[in-house]
C-alpha cells in the first residue's frame, strides 16, 4: 500500500496523492486490525475527495494518467499473473460504479464500523443489499484471496478510474487492454459522477445518498433495482468482453434480466402453479384410469345385465361420414365419461344425446333410464311444495272479514309427468367437458316448457346461472336446458319406419287410459330399409318420442275437472273454455312426411352421406326446424344427435311474446254508483208522509210501526 | 382455414359440431390445390360451408399477392367444380337485404322479391311483375358480409408490411374482437390448449388458435343467416 501511494507521489500526480493520503489516513483513524475491511473504506473515501478536480474542466494531464496506467501495469506485474487478470476487470466494474464499493465490504460489522463515521451512509441500505454485495466480492475473492495482493488491487480501484475518466481526452493511450474496457466506462459514468462530486463534501454525502437510494429502490415487479441491474449488466460485459458491446447492451441487458427472473421464479412463484390445462388433464386422466381398475369388477356384472353402455364410437363414425360430430379425440373422451356415468348408476339405457353449446362452456348430454334405482330426493321435494301450496291456500280461506279478497286465481297448475313417462321419460346428465362429474338435470314441468317456448336465450354454461327473461322462467338454467331438450327430442328424434312397434300389451293399457299409445319396443322382426327409400322419402322416418302438446305435457291433462270439483261457480260461467278441449298432437311413430313446414320451408333435409360411393352410403337427415339435430340410418341401424346452441329455427326473427291484456276495470254499474244526496224537499215530505203513517197506524200496532219507521230512515 | 392445413384445422375446430365428411376432405384437399393452381392464387382459404335446404355451399376464398385486394369466393356443390362467384354489387347487397330464410342449395334458384317485401321461394320467376331475381348473389354477399365483418384475425398477426398485410412471425397472444359486446363467445378448450371463439351474432362461424403457436383459422358452417335476435338471447 505504501509502496503504491509512494510511486504515486513521485509521479507527482497530485489527485492521486491527495486520495492516497486521506486514505491513509482513513486506515489509521480506523484503526482496525484487519487490512481487508479497511480497504473499503479508503476507496470509498478516494473518490470523494479525488473526485473534484476531475470533474473540472483542466481535468487530468495526460502524463498523470499514462503514468497511473504504468503505474497499475507495474502492480499488476508483480504479484501474480492471477492477479493482473482479476485486475483487468475488477477495477474497472469498481469504478464504473464508485459506490458499489460501499457494497463491496466483506463483512457488514466492518461497514458499519467504516460508514459510519465518514459517508453517513444509512447502514439498512447496505445491509439490504446481499446481490451487491455478493456479486463483486466474488469477484474479488474468487482469483485471490491473499490478502496483500487484494490489498494492492484494491488500492488501485481509483487509479484506472482516473485512467478511465480522463481517457476521453488523452488519444494516445498504449495500453489496449484499458483502453477497451475503458472506452466502454466512459459512457455509463460520466453521467452521475459530476453531479455527486461537484458539491460540497456535507451536500455530496447526501446527494450520494440520495442517489444510491433511488437506484436501490426495489422494484414492485421483479424485485430488482436499478443499481444492481447495472453493476450485473456491466460484470457481464466485462467478462465477456464481447466486440461491440454498445450494440448489443440491450440484448445484454435483456439476458441479465432473464437470469434474475429465472432466480425468482425458481424460488418463489413456481409452486402451486395449476393451470387449467393441467387440471383438466388431471381428471380426465382418471376417465382413463378408471377403465382398469373398475374393469375387472364390473365385467362380470355387465355380462349378466345387459350393457347399458351405447356405442359412441360406432355413431361417431356413421356421423363422420354426414360430416356431423366432436372430432374423434373428444368423442373417445366422452365415450368414456359415458362409461363412468354407467358405471357408477344403476342405468339399464345410456345413450349420447349430443352438446348444447354455450356461451362460457358447453353442455354435453347424456340420455340414460334408469334401472329402478331412481332416487326419490324429487319426489320428496314435489310433495313438500304440494303441501305448502295447500297450506298457503288454506290459510287464504280462513281469513274472513268484511273487506272483498282478490278473487284473481292463478291458472291452474298443471302437474308435470311422472317419471318414466310422457317428457319425462328420460332423465339427463350433462357435464361441461368430458372427465368433470355429471349433474343429473331435473325433470321437466310443462310450465317450464310453455315458457321456454317464448324465450330464447343463450346457454352460458352453468346450471345455476338465472334465466333472465320476460315471461319469467320458474327455473335457472339447469331447467330451461332440460326444458329445450326435451322440445329436441320431441322434436328430432326419428328413427326408421318400421325399426319400433307398438308393444302390444302396455298399448291397450294406454289407449283405455290416454286416448294413445305412449309406449313402443323395437321390433324384432325388423328388415332394414333401403338408403335409397330413407333419403328419398321421409315418409320412412317416424317419431318415437311423443309429441309436446301446447299445454306443456305429452299426455293431456285436463285442468278443468279439478276445477269442477272445488268451484263450480267458476265452470258455470266458462272463464276457460279452451281448456275443455283436449289438445291432441301427432301420435307416436308418424312418419315425419307430415311435419308442419316453417313457411314454405321443409322442415327436414336428406342426403347420402357420399354420392361418390352410394353403395355404403348413409342416409342422413338434418333437421331444418332445429339447426343442429341429425339423425342417420344405414338401413339397419340409425341414431341421432344433436349439436348447436339449442335454438328453433324460425324464418322470422324472434318476437317477444305481446304483454298479457291489461284488465279491464269492474264495468260502471248499479252496484258502483250512488244516488245523489236527499235534498230537504224530499226529507220534508218523507216526514210529512212520517207523521201522517204514524198517526195512522197508532191505533193499530205501535212497536212495529216504529221500528219500521227506524228502518226506513236508515 | 388454410387450405393446406385443413386436416388439422378441422380436427381444432370440431368442437363445435362443425367438420367435413372424409370423402369431401378428401376432395377438398384435391380440388383446392388446383384451384390455387389455375387460378394463380398465392393462399387458398377453405371459407366454410352454408348449409341448403337441398344441398349446401362450399365456399373458398383465393388470396392473390396484393393481400390487401378483395378476396375472390368461389363456391362449390361437390366440393370438385368450383365457379367463381361474381363480385357482391352495393346494390345487390341492399336487395339481398331483404330476403329472409334459408338458401336452397340449388345455384340457379332465384330468389323472387317483390316490391312488398316478401320473400317467394318460386322456382324460376316468369311472372310479369316480378322484381328482382336474386341468384346466387346471395351467397356471395353473406360470405362476403362474414369477411368483412368478421376478420378474426389474432391482434397482430398481420403486421403492415410494405404496404400489405403478410402473417408476421411474431404475434401477441391477444384476440381482437369487436364493439357489440358479447357477440364472441370465448372459450378454452381442452384446458388451455385451445381457444375458440364461436360467434353468436352469426352462429356456425367458429375460430379457433392454439396459443404459443401459429396455426389459427376460422370456418363457418351454418345457415347464412344473421341472428339479430342476440339482444333477447344473451
Amino acid at each position: 500500500m505504501e509502496d503504491i501511494t509512494s510511486e504515486e507521489q513521485v509521479k507527482g500526480n497530485q489527485e492521486l496523492k491527495e486520495a492516497g493520503q486521506s486514505w491513509e489516513k482513513n486506515i489509521s483513524s480506523l484503526q482496525d486490525p484487519e487490512p481487508k475491511p479497511a480497504e473499503p473504506s479508503g476507496v470509498e473515501k478516494g473518490p470523494e475527495t479525488g473526485s473534484p478536480p476531475k470533474g473540472s474542466p483542466p481535468r487530468s494531464p495526460p502524463s498523470r494518467a499514462s503514468t497511473s496506467l504504468s503505474d497499475l501495469g507495474r502492480s499488476h506485474a508483480s504479484p501474480s499473473p492471477s492477479s493482473l487478470q482479476e485486475l483487468s476487470f475488477i477495477p474497472s466494474t469498481l469504478t464504473l460504479a464508485p459506490e458499489l464499493k460501499n457494497l463491496t465490504t466483506p463483512s457488514p460489522s466492518d461497514s458499519t464500523t467504516t460508514d459510519i463515521p465518514k459517508a453517513g451512509i444509512p447502514h439498512p441500505d447496505l445491509l439490504e443489499q446481499p446481490p451487491g454485495n455478493k456479486e463483486p466480492s466474488h469477484h474479488l475473492t474468487s482469483p485471490s484471496n491473499i490478502g496483500q495482493q487484494f490489498r494492492q488491487s484494491r488500492s488501485h480501484l481509483y487509479g484506472p478510474r482516473n485512467v478511465s475518466r480522463n481517457h476521453c481526452k488523452q488519444e494516445g493511450l498504449k495500453s489496449d487492454v484499458f483502453q477497451e474496457e475503458n472506452s466502454n466506462s466512459d459512457y455509463s459514468l460520466d453521467q452521475p459522477e459530476p453531479q455527486v462530486f461537484e458539491e460540497a463534501p456535507s451536500t455530496l454525502e447526501t446527494a450520494i445518498q440520495n442517489a444510491k437510494a433511488y437506484l436501490i429502490k426495489t422494484s414492485s415487479k421483479s424485485g430488482f433495482n436499478l443499481y444492481d441491474h447495472l453493476s450485473n449488466v456491466l460484470t457481464k460485459v466485462l467478462d465477456e468482453r464481447p466486440d461491440d458491446a454498445v450494440d448489443i447492451i440491450e440484448n445484454i441487458s435483456q439476458d441479465v434480466k432473464k437470469a434474475q427472473f429465472n432466480k425468482k421464479l425458481d424460488t418463489l412463484q413456481n409452486e402451486n402453479e395449476m393451470l387449467p390445462t393441467y387440471e383438466i388433464a388431471e381428471k380426465q386422466k382418471d376417465l382413463f384410469l378408471q377403465r382398469h381398475l373398475e374393469g375387472a369388477e364390473q365385467d362380470s356384472e355387465e355380462e349378466i345385465v345387459e350393457n347399458p353402455l351405447p356405442n359412441v364410437m360406432e355413431s361417431a363414425f356413421h356421423f363422420e361420414q354426414a360430416g356431423i360430430g366432436l372430432g374423434t379425440d373428444e368423442t373417445f373422451r366422452v365415450f368414456l365419461a359415458l362409461k363412468q356415468l354407467t358405471d357408477t348408476h344403476p342405468i339399464q339405457r345410456c345413450r349420447f344425446w349430443g352438446k348444447i353449446l354455450g356461451v362460457e362452456m358447453n353442455y354435453i348430454i347424456a340420455e340414460v333410464e334408469f334401472r329402478e334405482g331412481e332416487d326419490e330426493d324429487e319426489v320428496e321435494e314435489e310433495d313438500v311444495d304440494e303441501e305448502r301450496d295447500e297450506e298457503e291456500s288454506e290459510s287464504d280461506e280462513g281469513e274472513e272479514d268484511g273487506l272483498p279478497k282478490s278473487i284473481y286465481k292463478a291458472p291452474p297448475a298443471i302437474p308435470k309427468e311422472e317419471n318414466r313417462t310422457g317428457a319425462n321419460k328420460y332423465v339427463y346428465f350433462v357435464c361441461n367437458e368430458p372427465g368433470r362429474p355429471w349433474v343429473k338435470l331435473p325433470s321437466v314441468t310443462p310450465a317450464q316448457i310453455v315458457v321456454a317456448r317464448k324465450i330464447k336465450k343463450f346457454f352460458t354454461g352453468r346450471l345455476d346461472a338465472p334465466i333472465i327473461s320476460y315471461p319469467p322462467f320458474p327455473g335457472n338454467e339447469s331447467n330451461y336446458l332440460r326444458a329445450q331438450i326435451a322440445r329436441i327430442s320431441a322434436g328430432t328424434h326419428v328413427s326408421p319406419l318400421g325399426f319400433y312397434q307398438f308393444g302390444e300389451e302396455e298399448g291397450e293399457e294406454e289407449e283405455e287410459l290416454e286416448g294413445g299409445r305412449e309406449s313402443f319396443e323395437a321390433n324384432p322382426d325388423f328388415e332394414g330399409i333401403q338408403v335409397t327409400d330413407l333419403v328419398e322419402s321421409l315418409s320412412n322416418w317416424v317419431h318415437h318420442v311423443q309429441h309436446i302438446l301446447p299445454q306443456g305435457r305429452c299426455n293431456w291433462f285436463n285442468p278443468v275437472q279439478k276445477n269442477e270439483e272445488e268451484e263450480e261457480e267458476e265452470e258455470e260461467k266458462g272463464e276457460e273454455p279452451d281448456y275443455m278441449e283436449q289438445e291432441v298432437g301427432p301420435p307416436l311413430l308418424t312418419p315425419i312426411s307430415e311435419d308442419i313446414e316453417i313457411q314454405n320451408i321443409p322442415p327436414w333435409t336428406t342426403q347420402l352421406s357420399s354420392n361418390l360411393i352410394p353403395q355404403y352410403a348413409i342416409a342422413v337427415l338434418r333437421s331444418n326446424l332445429w339447426p343442429g339435430a341429425y339423425a342417420f340410418s344405414n338401413g339397419k341401424k340409425f341414431d341421432n344427435f344433436y349439436i348447436g346452441w339449442g335454438h328453433k329455427y324460425s324464418v322470422d326473427n324472434y318476437t317477444p311474446p305481446v304483454p298479457q291484456p291489461v284488465y279491464q276495470e269492474y264495468p260502471s254499474g248499479p252496484e258502483i254508483t250512488e244516488m245523489d244526496d236527499p235534498s230537504v224537499e224530499q226529507e220534508q215530505t218523507f216526514r210529512a208522509a212520517q207523521e201522517a203513517a204514524a198517526l195512522d197506524s197508532e191505533e193499530n200496532e205501535e212497536t212495529e210501526e216504529e221500528e219500521d219507521e227506524e228502518d226506513d230512515d236508515d | 382455414m388454410d387450405a393446406e392445413s385443413l386436416l388439422l384445422s378441422l380436427e381444432l375446430a370440431s368442437g363445435s359440431g362443425q367438420g367435413l365428411s372424409p370423402d369431401r376432405r378428401a376432395s377438398l384437399l384435391t380440388s383446392l390445390t388446383l384451384v390455387k393452381r389455375d387460378y394463380r392464387y398465392s393462399r387458398v382459404l377453405f371459407w366454410g360451408r352454408i348449409l341448403g335446404v337441398v344441398a349446401d355451399y362450399y365456399i373458398a376464398q383465393g388470396l392473390s399477392e396484393n393481400q390487401l385486394a378483395p378476396r375472390k369466393t368461389l363456391y362449390s356443390l361437390n366440393c370438385i367444380e368450383w365457379s367463381l362467384l361474381p363480385p357482391a354489387t352495393e346494390e345487390m347487397a341492399a336487395q339481398t337485404a331483404m330476403v329472409k330464410g334459408r338458401f336452397m342449395g340449388d345455384p340457379s334458384h332465384e330468389y323472387e322479391h317483390t316490391e312488398l317485401q316478401k320473400t317467394n321461394d318460386g322456382d324460376k320467376a316468369f311472372e310479369e311483375e316480378v322484381v328482382v331475381r336474386l341468384p346466387l348473389s346471395e351467397a356471395r354477399k353473406l360470405s362476403s358480409y362474414f369477411h368483412f365483418r368478421e376478420p378474426v384475425l389474432l391482434k397482430n398477426k398481420s403486421l403492415l408490411e410494405k404496404a400489405s398485410l403478410d402473417p408476421s412471425l411474431d404475434f401477441m397472444d391477444s384476440l381482437e374482437h369487436d364493439i357489440p359486446k358479447g357477440s364472441w363467445s370465448i372459450q378454452m378448450e381442452r384446458g388451455n390448449a385451445l381457444v375458440v371463439l364461436r360467434s353468436l351474432l352469426w352462429p356456425g362461424l367458429t375460430f379457433y388458435h392454439t396459443p404459443r403457436t401459429k396455426s389459427y383459422g376460422y370456418i363457418y358452417v351454418g345457415t347464412g343467416e344473421k341472428n339479430i335476435d342476440l339482444p333477447f338471447m344473451l
